[in-house]
């Protein structure tokens, strides 16, 4: 073990100062200085200083955006980072890719690292695109002569062939990105830091990004850091991830473990998530005062899914009115990340009697998702009695429930991410 | 585990401050981008004016015709002998280089934080680039010097002490850069000092014979108290160089060494201040 590992980090904590930097004047300053290093008092500076929790109340004057983070990178891996917004990744990427250094601990690495936290760092308005295109890859690390011998190729990626004498302030702003990212995607290090440049451009140039950094990872067998919190491309790229949550790790391993794991604790920013082991009672709008619907719930661990599998969910029930009631009919719709509804689907003529004042508990149902492609979904379920040709009576519904990701592996089957659905439309019939 | 492998590490990134290490090595794997900065600086400067490149005549031009106006025929002030336009022309070139030097590398950190937020190289490019580009811009009003030398029948005053010009803007570049460094750490955290540098180089001149001679400056001061003039590094620097392109003025060899010597240390301080701030200067910035 070890010699296959190219990125180290070992007890790596970060530690910030809260409010005004500075308000402690040059003669505080001094003074501290005088305490500390010449009277050997201790220092305030390390003693204090609460876990890195936004919505928790300031109690000291430091926080540690990052507390002893431990991982491995092997080489060759594609390691995905992810958390909420301040969460400590972007100080992660900052101390990897030498913008600042830890407090506590040490990054080692035995490869030649780049990173791109940002695309055309550097960029001057006044040179062309030609110009900055040397002035920029210099800047990411690379010699003259590099970028030289890659200077058509990065061209011919950008897409700016005819604006490349051009200074770059009569570029476009997505111009001005296709560029910046063109010398990126150039870049021969071996380890690559690479933050959500690519929710930037538009959706064309996104995938191209994407396959661009999944041919480099593959093909060269280049180490990829990659944060993001776009789950798609996460579940696409990376072949591990890692969780941060407070300055801490919080998951490490299997994609779509960790996701699963981000999932969970995340619930906020994805609607209700119901699993076995998290049964909650939420308030819903009454429809009709008959049956309600108490939980729904993925019969699995994961929540990441591949194309080929059905999930298996279970939906809870209760009758709440005096007489026994009959559940005909459940329908679920699906929308995806963007809130937009994808498909719709019923169950009808279920006939299912439920006792009055109890709960029962409609199992076994499964959805197939062969038709969705790669993305983030969730679900609004509703039931109700009665035939729907006739409309019946609504009796209760639930809105984003039932989160799950649906993974496809190989980015290059274009069909299966192209697009809202994927069916199998277009016959042959040889006669 | 780790024992046996830190022979393959790289590089570590670690809290430690290392204080003094140069980082050659480094800087020589980026000299294509010191290269690239050193062509931005001059080529970005005068794209989209008309003028372009003359400027780099016309401001000093400018600035010497005035002095020459108000100091020369105005104040009468003494040149050791050569013409007054020549002298004021000299002094603005040599000084207009430092003053450039010192204003551009000690905003380092502050002009350049979008990028050295973003990405990693070693810091102590962007203020080489500085004093070397300003070096192309020098070069230029020398040539313009070397012009109004022949014009005014001047020329046969050069003499060998103006083969010392390497020396002069070498020493001038470590002096600029040392202080500039300085400053540009100390701006990381306590924003005054960009202030302060806003009138402090424009006060630095007055107390440089740059429109006036160092011999006048001796002649109001007694004997005991002519360090003073001499304290300050750039007299002497401004001695050999008069004495060399005008042939006037006499030169204080220990001065000139003091010079020097104030140069590498003032350098080398600049140096260590910089290498501690630059580590984590994004965090307080």
């Amino acid at each position: 073990m070890g010699s296959d590992v190219i990125l180290s980090v070992e007890n790596v904590s970060k530690l910030y100062r809260l409010g005004t930097v500075g308000t402690g004047t040059f003669g505080g300053d001094v003074q501290r200085f005088w305490k500390t290093k010449i009277l050997g008092q201790e220092d305030p500076f390390l003693k204090v200083g609460q876990t890195n929790d936004r919505t928790s109340k300031e109690k000291a004057d430091f926080v540690w955006a990052l507390k002893d983070i431990n991982f491995e990178v092997k080489r060759g891996e594609v390691l995905g980072i992810i958390g909420k917004n301040g969460a400590g990744k972007s100080t992660l990427l900052k101390l990897l890719s030498r913008i600042t250094s830890p407090t506590t601990g040490s990054i080692k690495s035995a490869g030649r690292m780049a990173s791109l936290l940002e695309v055309g760092t550097g960029f001057h308005p006044e040179l062309t695109g030609r110009e900055n295109i040397y002035l920029n890859g210099a800047i990411l690390g690379m010699t003259k002569k590099e970028i030289q011998s890659k200077f058509d190729e990065i061209v011919e990626f950008s897409g700016c062939e005819l604006y490349i004498d051009t200074p770059t302030k009569r570029y476009s702003s997505g111009m001005t990105v296709r560029l910046g990212f063109a010398v990126a995607a150039f870049l021969d290090p071996e380890i690559l830091v690479v933050d959500e440049v690519l929710a930037v451009g538009d959706a064309e140039f996104q995938k191209k990004a994407i396959g661009k950094m999944k041919e480099v990872s593959e093909t060269s067998g280049r180490t990829v850091l990659f944060v993001s919190h776009n789950m798609t491309s996460i579940s696409q790229l990376c072949t591990r991830a890692i969780l941060i949550g407070n300055g801490m790790i919080q998951d490490n391993g299997d994609v779509s473990k960790v996701l699963t794991t981000y999932m969970k604790n995340n619930s906020i920013n994805i609607g209700y998530l119901y699993n076995h082991t998290n049964w909650k009672q939420l308030q819903f709008a009454h429809l009709t005062n008959q049956i309600e619907i108490d939980s729904v719930v993925i019969n699995s661990e994961k929540l990441v899914f591949e194309q080929h599998e059905k999930i298996n969910f279970t939906i809870k029930v209760v009758n709440v009115s005096n007489e026994n009631r009959i559940l005909d009919r459940i329908s679920l719709t699906i929308k995806n990340i963007n809130d937009e509804v994808v498909l719709t689907s019923h169950l009808s003529s279920l006939k299912l009697s439920i006792e009055k004042q109890s709960f029962y508990y409609v199992k076994n149902l499964t959805l197939a998702i062969s038709n969705l492609i790669s993305g983030d979904y969730y679900c609004n379920i509703w039931i109700g009695g009665g035939d729907l040709l006739n409309y019946g009576d609504d009796y209760y519904s639930v809105d984003n429930v039932l989160y799950f990701t649906v993974r496809n592996n190989n980015i290059y089957k274009w069909y299966n991410s192209w697009g809202q659905i994927t069916v199998d439309n277009i016959h042959y019939n040889p006669s | 585990m780790q024992e046996k492998n830190s022979a393959h590490w790289i590089f570590e990134i670690s809290p430690e401050k290392s204080t003094f290490k140069l980082n050659l090595n480094e800087i020589y794997q980026y000299r294509d981008l010191l290269f690239l900065f050193i062509r931005r600086d001059i080529v970005s400067i005068y794209k989209q004016t008309i003028l372009g490149p003359i400027w780099y005549f016309l401001s000093p031009l400018l600035a010497s015709f005035t002095q020459y106006w108000v100091f020369g025929q105005i104040a009468e002030l003494p040149s050791d002998g050569a013409p007054y336009f020549l002298f004021v022309l000299s002094g603005n070139v040599l000084w207009s280089y430092f003053a450039n030097s010192l204003n551009g590398t000690s905003s380092t950190f502050s002009a350049n934080q979008g990028i050295f937020g973003k990405v990693y190289f070693p810091r102590a490019i962007v203020p080489l680039s500085i004093v070397a580009s300003n070096l192309f811009q020098f070069g230029i009003k020398i040539l313009l010097l070397l012009f109004f030398i022949i014009l005014q029948g001047w020329f046969s005053h050069i003499n060998i002490f103006a083969l010392m010009l390497p020396v002069l803007i070498i020493t001038m570049a470590m002096i600029s850069m040392g202080i500039g460094m300085i400053i540009s750490s100390l701006t990381t955290k306590y924003k005054d000092f960009s202030q302060l540098m806003g009138f402090a180089v424009g006060l630095f001149m007055y107390i440089t014979p740059v429109i006036y001679p160092t011999s006048m400056f001796l002649e109001k001061l007694p004997n005991e108290k002519h360090w003073w003039i001499y304290a300050n590094p750039m007299t002497s620097i401004f001695d050999v160089y008069r004495h060399g392109f005008l042939g006037v003025g006499t030169i204080n060899w220990f001065g000139f060494i003091y010079s020097l010597v104030f140069g590498l240390i003032v350098y080398l301080l600049g140096l260590f201040v910089f290498n501690r701030v630059e580590k984590s200067f994004m965090d307080t910035i």
